[in-house]
């Protein structure tokens, strides 16, 4: 509180010492509190050790921060073996005087009171510690049993608030552990007020599935996540969930990534999916949902990237025996160690297990695909609000690293997929349906895309089988009878074929006729021709007798006049007797 | 001082060698009351066979984890076993004889 102007960063809120915790951070906007004491308060069991361990093993090993852990229960070889697990490396730290573990036994029963005290010894102590590794960050565990060594409850309230106070002069993020009383946070009911910041932790079990949470109780001087967060306690650690879900600012890619299947690929605009969009691929039992993913696996494999396959239904074996079937060897890749399969019935362990160990994987092995088939069977594992928490926690994951993720889901024969997938259908890029259709007593497969964000896709309905060199599409009739699969579609293949061949025919027929009309035609130009020219001789052969005729008429005329030996005149003269005639 | 002083004691101080240590942090009020109730305890109760070391935490702050002191003062007895430890300023006499076996706890109660 009073040192929002002393620790500078002005505007900016305080300085953050971050913990190194998966998601703590995230939640945290940076980590705890720089230089101030941070009350991690929960039952028994709740984790509670481990991070308080971790933050000072994080904090000596990759943030340069030396650490004093001032134990009250375990002993510093207890606490080195019960942190082992996690890969913390303790004798490592603490051998080269990075962390000093300092064991403080308490035991009421061989203490006696007499007059009054302070705890100036603890301080002493702790002091002398901090100096000794120059330690930055300092972890008490557990501030109850420190205080159960006490009885006199005035002096423990006035040196509990003195000993918050000491931390922050002491300018260490501190992290005092305490555990839950009845119905109070902290048994004493101090804790959390003297406190800058309080992380409460949870250990409870539902339906016979642990489930450990995790709510960042106050934090003053700093936003922060307010909800509760399960988090799970792993391999490596804490991690707290969800790890990216309180941005929502990943970067969408404009490549394109093929589907495995040509066909389907042209559907989607000619290119396939967006890389790093999320794909639903609903259906019923049978519709091919783990056909259609292996082929997207193989794809990946086939470009040389890595591809996880999350299998919750079939062991790996399976699923490559299956596969070769439809002659898809997905054996080859995964020898290659491209293409890994991660199986695990969803029962097996709770859903931020489950979600954990999906980033364990992810983040070790960095596919460029992760198929999860199904993810309806997460549904086992918890209820309708979980599973869609953990899908979206899981998109965002997958998005943030620019990972394609695939999903299958199962949907009941009789419902309607679209409002079966209510929980996660906002989430999904591109959503492939496929249906199962039933006709003329045989049961066919149908896939279309019912919504592709971002890309002018197909409206249609393809019919797909499966061959031996796996998916195919085709083309889908639609008959008088609605949509056309299987042997109605070779039937109306077989009609359209011989229609074909009938109006083939009818050309070639109607082509020769067309030549023989030209043949016929070109003949009778011909005798038209011959009749034309034997008329116009006989014509002029005719006019040339005519013209003789004239010709010897005007001889004998001449001869006539001759004979007469008429002169000129006579011609008047006879035209006169003819007048007078 | 006297043997006869312990007269609530049933355990035989005189053939008991004393190792007492104080732990004190400075010289507050606290650490001088001790200091000084002590050695009217010793005086008192002991039988002259005693030895007390005063351990100042300020200057030897290293010292504290050896007899795992968080309160101060403390008194450590160190001998004889089993070690025993009494917190406070030891104002308190009753507590004091208890905490250092000289006196039954029923007796006080």
């Amino acid at each position: 509180m009073s040192s929002a102007k002393s620790k500078g960063k002005t505007g900016l809120g305080i300085e953050k010492c971050p913990t190194g915790i998966r998601g703590l951070d995230e939640i945290m906007l940076g980590g705890l509190p720089k230089g101030r004491p941070t009350l991690v308060a929960g039952s028994a069991g709740s984790g509670k050790t481990v991070l308080a361990m971790e933050f000072l093993a994080r904090g000596a090993a990759e943030f340069h921060e030396n650490g004093v852990y001032m134990a009250f229960e375990e002993t510093g070889q207890e606490l080195i073996e019960n942190t082992a697990s996690f890969g913390f490396n303790l004798p490592e730290l603490c051998a080269r005087k990075k962390i000093l573990l300092d064991h403080v036994h308490v035991d009421r029963s061989e203490i006696e009171e007499s007059g009054a005290y302070s705890l100036e010894g603890l301080f002493v102590r702790l002091e002398n510690a901090i100096k000794t590794v120059n330690a930055k960050r300092v972890v008490l565990d557990t501030i109850e049993t420190l205080f159960s060594g006490f009885s006199n409850e005035s002096i423990l309230r006035a040196e509990l608030a003195r000993l918050f106070r000491w931390l922050k002069t002491a300018g260490v993020t501190a992290v005092i552990t305490g555990e839950s009383g009845d119905g109070l946070l902290t048994r004493h009911g101090l804790e959390e007020y003297v406190a800058d910041c309080v992380i409460v932790l949870d250990h409870r079990v539902a339906e016979q599935t642990s489930i450990r949470r995790l709510r960042v109780m106050k934090y003053r001087g700093s936003l922060h996540g307010t909800n509760e967060y399960a988090f799970l306690i792993g391999k490596k650690g804490i991690s707290v969930l969800p790890i990216t879900s309180l941005h929502l600012d990943h970067e969408a890619s404009k490549a394109r990534i093929s589907t495995g299947i040509p066909r389907l690929d042209t559907m989607l605009d000619g290119k396939g999916f967006y890389r790093g969009s999320s794909v639903l691929l609903s259906g019923g039992a049978g519709t091919g949902k783990s056909s259609i993913s292996a082929n997207f696996v193989r794809a990946a494999c086939e470009r040389g990237e890595r591809a996880l396959y999350f299998a919750s239904e079939q062991s790996p074996s399976e699923i490559i025996r299956n596969m070769n079937s439809i002659g898809i060897d997905l054996a080859r890749w995964a020898a290659k160690g491209l293409l890994r399969f991660h199986a695990a019935r969803p029962t097996l362990v709770g859903l931020e297990q489950h979600l954990v160990l999906l980033h364990e994987v992810i983040t070790e092995f960095a596919p460029a695909v992760v198929v999860i088939d199904p993810i309806t069977n997460f549904g086992a594992a918890g209820n309708a609000m979980e599973v869609k928490s953990m899908l979206t926690r899981i998109i965002d994951f997958l998005k943030e690293r620019q990972i394609t993720g695939f999903f299958t889901s199962l949907t009941a024969a009789n419902s309607n997929p679209e409002e079966s997938e209510v929980c996660i259908s906002s989430q999904i890029d591109t959503w492939l349906l496929l249906r199962n259709l039933e006709s003329n007593g045989e049961r066919n497969r149908a896939l279309y895309v019912l919504k592709s964000r971002g890309m002018a896709h197909s409206n249609q309905i393809r019919e797909f089988v499966l061959t031996s060199r796996g998916v195919e599409l085709l083309d889908v009739y639609i008959g008088s009878g609605g949509v056309l699969t299987g042997t109605a579609r070779a039937a109306q293949e077989a009609q359209e074929q011989a229609s074909v061949l009938a109006e083939k025919q009818e050309l070639e027929r109607k082509r020769a006729e067309l030549s023989r009309r030209r043949v016929e035609l070109k003949e009778r130009i011909e005798a038209l021709h011959w009749d034309f020219r034997s008329e116009e001789e006989k014509i002029l052969t005719c006019m040339r007798q005519i013209e003789e005729r004239e010709r010897q008429v005007a001889r004998h005329r001449l001869d006539m006049a001759h004979l007469r030996r008429a002169d000129a005149a006579n011609a008047n003269g006879h035209r006169t007797r003819n007048v007078r005639a | 001082m006297k043997p006869g002083k312990h007269a609530g004691g049933k355990a035989g101080s005189k053939e008991k060698h004393w190792k007492l240590r104080l732990y004190v942090a400075g010289h507050t009020s606290k650490s001088l009351a001790a200091i000084a109730n002590l050695q009217i305890f010793c005086d008192e109760y002991l039988s002259g066979d005693y030895q007390i070391e005063v351990v100042d935490l300020l200057k030897h702050p290293q010292l504290a984890a050896g007899d795992q002191i968080l309160a101060i003062p403390t008194l450590v007895r160190k001998l004889p076993t089993p070690v025993k430890k009494i917190i406070g300023d030891l104002s308190k006499t009753e507590r004091v004889l208890v905490g250092l076996d000289l006196r039954q706890e029923e007796q006080t109660v």
